[in-house]
């Protein structure tokens, strides 16, 4: 059993990261171009000024409350409990949200900074398309022009997020350079926001970037382990044993870790993509499969030869099919405090089809990932143990690439 | 003491009363052969100063005439270590003009940035341009490059302003570069009449040369910014040259690459040449 450490009796060395200069240890930091220097330590002081301020917090909360319908609901998965035969398996349902996935969570609490820094124009960059569908949501809501930056490759396999994205008035650049998926868009975008310093604003999806992206992002989506770790102590009265979330740049893994970090009781498991197997070459398994180095403006792991030269990254999910990761993830992973697995392409398949056949839920292939790790760990932890997984996304944008994997026709 | 090619360089330019004329172009592009053809023969077309791209899979500053550049580069094979190799080839049969490597940090941060910095020393790189290593983050490959006497040359911008100019300038020896457009390299025109004043508050703050790139294509351009900065830096439009004689193929399409590169350069240097420096 974990008892709950009482707010005033945890560390508080968690909360202190990133540093002043941005960094988780040795990772992190701010790796931008100089025509770029001023306006990312400008947005550093307009979140921590924003942060600060009561109005811009109950601005946001009330449009997680009425716009997003938060608080998402803490689910008992009954049958898949049953099917495995282990630990009491709990969803969080992220997927829930208004635009269908986490990522809502983020995108309001930026637009929100945006406005207050009189930014006139909206810039993202996207992979599986539920950021740039949330981009575009809080933009059409905010009366903003929007820019969605997005893989040529990805633009082809996701295409119903491509066309929610137009009906909420967003264009999407297709990025045709590298090989047209989410790294690409965001070297797209980052070259976009270089040209266009004095009215831009860049709305980076997840937890990577140039500091004070990282922080920003996690803060924003933590209010997913908030919740969880007040509903799991309402309804199980103590902790999970473990908390698991699928990773790509980590956004909502982080979101979710974060409130638990200093529970030491609580084993934090992030699942990356396994794409077709470690050992192919042909993953997106940053942490598993890459080591440290610079990207998109922060030090992290990173998919690269021995060069120096990024390594595509491959995952049946567009939404993980990114070499790096989060910095904070890979502070995270060096310290220990969480665990880093992985999950294939099938596995994540067969994960996607028994959810929705035992649950009712139709998974994005995303969380697909993290359901495709959690009936080994309900075995390992046994009928007393609990776990909590991030359902981060519903499956809908995918059922034209299951389809396909599966050798049907829609 | 190999920085002091760039400044025995800017020395004797200043005496000659005119602009360093600098041209970039992608190393092992598109192959090492022409590349290294191509940068022998720079010298003799009357570039000054060499600035030598080290190819980088995602160069997020660059615009599509460099991005397609470093994608040629890396595809036949183009690593830190063959650039540096380059360097000591062109070394062989030039022991005065001045090279600066320009790339991005990932590579150099795998290398190590002590090994890096000997290997570039000893090939006879006399300076560094790191697009994505900002002051806050520059310590370390500082010190690995004072160490073996390699400049480390720092860009600023038109949104550096002058509470910012110091730090960015700080440790920095050779030169300054100056980042005329907000953007990516190629696509935008320097305009110079806003670049003289940007010039004079670098130079004031550094107390170095500044040389002034990003939007500079053709020779009017080049005279322009020549009579109000130190150096004119041309990229995109050598790099688009090489695009131009492969798109034309034939037998000899690497000779033309060449020869296309070498007739840009000497347009541009007579250009520059001709631009005597104003007040500065």
């Amino acid at each position: 059993m974990n008892a709950p450490v009482k707010p005033s009796e945890r560390p508080n060395d968690w909360n202190s990261l990133p540093d002043a200069r941005g960094k988780f240890g040795q990772f992190g930091g701010l790796y931008v171009a100089e025509t770029l220097m001023p306006l990312v330590l400008e947005l550093g002081e307009a979140y921590a000024a924003a942060k600060a301020d009561p109005d811009y917090q109950a601005e946001l909360a009330s449009f997680h409350r009425h716009y997003t319908g938060r608080p998402s609901p803490m689910y008992f998965a009954e049958r898949l409990t049953a099917y495995y035969g282990g630990a009491k398996i709990y969803f969080k349902r992220d997927e829930l949200n208004h635009t269908g996935s986490h990522k809502i969570n983020n995108a309001l609490g930026q637009i929100l900074l945006a406005r207050r820094m009189g930014k006139t124009r909206i810039i993202a960059e996207t992979g599986a398309g539920q950021h740039g569908v949330a981009t575009a949501t809080v933009c059409a809501r905010f009366g903003l022009p929007c820019v969605v930056y997005m893989g040529a490759t990805d633009v082809e396999r996701q295409k119903p997020n491509v066309f929610r994205m137009n009906l909420l008035g967003a264009e999407v650049r297709p990025v045709t350079s590298g090989t047209g998926t989410l790294k690409d868009a965001m070297n797209e975008a980052m070259r976009d926001w270089v040209t266009n310093v004095e009215d831009t604003y860049y709305l980076i999806g997840t937890a990577a970037g140039p500091h004070p992206y990282p922080a920003m992002v996690r803060d924003f989506q933590s209010i997913i382990g908030h919740e969880a770790r007040e509903q799991i102590l309402g309804l199980e009265g103590r902790l999970p044993d473990a908390v698991v979330a699928c990773i790509g740049g980590g956004s909502n893994a982080i979101g979710l870790f974060h409130p638990f970090l200093a529970d030491e009781g609580v084993r934090l498991i992030g699942v990356e993509a396994a794409g077709h197997g470690i050992e192919t070459g042909e993953h997106a398994a940053s942490l598993t499969g890459g080591r440290p180095g610079v990207l998109h403006g922060n030090k992290t792991y990173l998919l690269q030869d021995d060069d120096g030269q990024i390594i595509d990254a491959h995952s049946i999910s567009a939404g993980l099919d990114y070499p790096g990761i989060g910095p904070e993830h890979s502070f995270l992973h060096e310290t220990g405090r969480a665990e880093y697995v992985s999950a294939t392409d099938k596995e994540a398949l067969a994960a996607f089809q028994l959810c929705a056949e035992q649950e009712g839920i139709i998974p994005a292939l995303e969380p697909a990932h993290a359901l495709a790790r959690v009936g080994d760990l309900a075995r390992e932890l046994g009928k007393d143990g609990i776990i909590v997984m991030n359902m981060c996304g519903r499956g809908d944008k995918d059922i034209f690439t299951v389809a396909e994997a599966l050798g049907r026709t829609i | 003491m190999s920085h002091n090619r760039i400044d025995k360089r800017f020395a004797a330019l200043a005496a000659e009363g005119r602009a360093a004329f600098v041209a970039y172009v992608m190393g092992g592009d598109p192959d090492y052969d022409t590349s290294l053809k191509t940068v022998q023969g720079l010298p003799g077309a009357g570039v000054d100063i060499i600035e030598l791209g080290y190819a980088f899979s995602d160069p997020m500053a660059e615009g599509p005439p460099i991005q397609r550049a470093a994608l040629r580069a890396l595809k036949a094979g183009m690593t830190l270590n063959r650039t540096l190799q380059l360097v000591a080839d062109f070394r062989k049969s030039d022991a005065d003009t001045p090279i600066v490597l320009m790339g991005y940090l990932n590579p150099l941060f795998s290398a190590g940035y002590e090994a890096f910095a000997a290997r570039a020393a000893d090939a006879g790189v006399d300076g560094l341009i790191c697009v994505d290593c900002p002051p806050e983050e520059a310590d370390e490959l500082t010190d690995a490059l004072e160490a073996v006497g390699v400049s480390l040359i720092r860009l600023t911008a038109p949104t550096t302003d002058d509470k910012r100019l110091p730090t960015v300038v700080k440790r920095t020896s050779g030169f300054v570069y100056y980042v005329s457009v907000a953007g990516v390299t190629g696509v935008k025109s320097a305009d110079a009449s806003a670049v003289a004043p940007a010039v004079a508050r670098v130079k004031a703050a550094s107390g170095l040369p500044v040389a002034v790139g990003f939007g500079i294509r053709t020779p009017e351009q080049a005279a322009a910014v020549a009579k109000v900065a130190d150096g004119v830096v041309v990229g995109s439009a050598f790099v688009d040259e090489v695009q131009a004689a492969l798109e034309a193929g034939g037998e000899n399409s690497n000779e033309n690459v060449t020869a296309r590169v070498l007739s840009k350069a000497a347009a541009l240097a007579k250009a520059v040449r001709s631009a005597r420096v104003g007040k500065a």
